[in-house]
């Protein structure tokens, strides 16, 4: 398994670049994430969606789906696009430092 | 990157519940990859975007071999309401709202949808017969013209 350097920090990754160990995940990787994903910066509208998929990985054991993150998370879907545009739940799932979703929606 | 598809125009002409979901998440799956996608309701397909019918679409389960089922069992009174909730259930344990819900997620997502002038004219419809969603009623020309560039996709 690869691993590469983030932020300082030696962390586990998959070939397409997601964390495959969210305990090694810190906010600082956060934002070089969210960089490399043309996501300058980090407000706390990101912040609230990366706290919500973290918090809900840990329950479900696998990233929440866009649908679950507005019911659940009260996160609206056209904020979602708006912070992180052109795949939201797949850019918000790396940046979490969490796998890459497997479902269809 | 250059044979990335980059923008996607679906239409959905079917008004069953298999009929128009299979359209619904290919233009859901697109904007999650960050993919233009435009939806264009036609024929029986306009009842996905009806104000009176859009939580009414059923499975049909005559004349479908894959439904495994003898044709005369098809026909019995109650099988189509029967698929139909079964079909839902499985649904909503793998996130896949509702289809009112899921065209609310589409249009925020940040797709577009039209329905089909043509239908609209036979049906004697207007804008006020369809969902909150639905951008406006175009003909087939106007529907080449907005998916320059795309691939159309039939459903």
């Amino acid at each position: 398994m690869p691993v590469r350097e983030i932020a300082g920090v030696q962390v586990d990754v998959d070939d397409e670049g997601f964390m495959t160990n969210p305990d090694q995940w810190n906010e600082e990787i956060a934002r070089v994430l969210a960089a490399e994903e043309g996501i300058a910066e980090l407000t706390p509208g990101h912040l609230q969606v990366i706290k919500f998929m973290r918090d809900d990985f840990k329950e479900k054991g696998q990233p929440p789906t866009i649908r679950r993150m507005n019911k659940v998370g009260g996160i609206a879907t056209k904020d979602l696009y708006e912070w992180f545009p052109k795949g939201p739940a797949k850019k918000a799932a790396r940046i979490s430092g969490l796998g890459k979703p497997q479902g269809c929606v | 990157m250059s044979n990335q598809i980059e923008k996607v125009s679906i239409v959905i002409s079917r008004g069953s519940l298999e009929g128009v979901y299979p359209g619904l998440i290919m233009a859901n799956g697109a904007r999650m990859e960050g993919i233009e996608a435009t939806l264009f309701f036609t024929f029986f397909g306009l009842d996905a975007i009806m104000e009176k019918r859009i939580n009414k679409l059923k499975v049909a389960t005559v004349g479908n071999p894959a439904m495994h089922m003898p044709t005369m069992l098809g026909m019995l009174p109650g099988m189509s309401a029967f698929a139909t909730s079964m079909m839902k259930k499985e649904m909503d344990k793998i996130d896949i709202p509702p289809v009112d819900e899921f065209l609310e997620m589409i249009k925020d997502a940040g797709a577009d949808l039209y329905a089909c002038k043509a239908t609209v004219d036979m049906f004697h419809l207007t804008m006020d017969d369809f969902v909150p969603q639905v951008d406006d009623i175009i003909n087939v020309g106007k529907f080449y013209e907005i998916s320059a560039g795309a691939q159309i996709i039939f459903t």
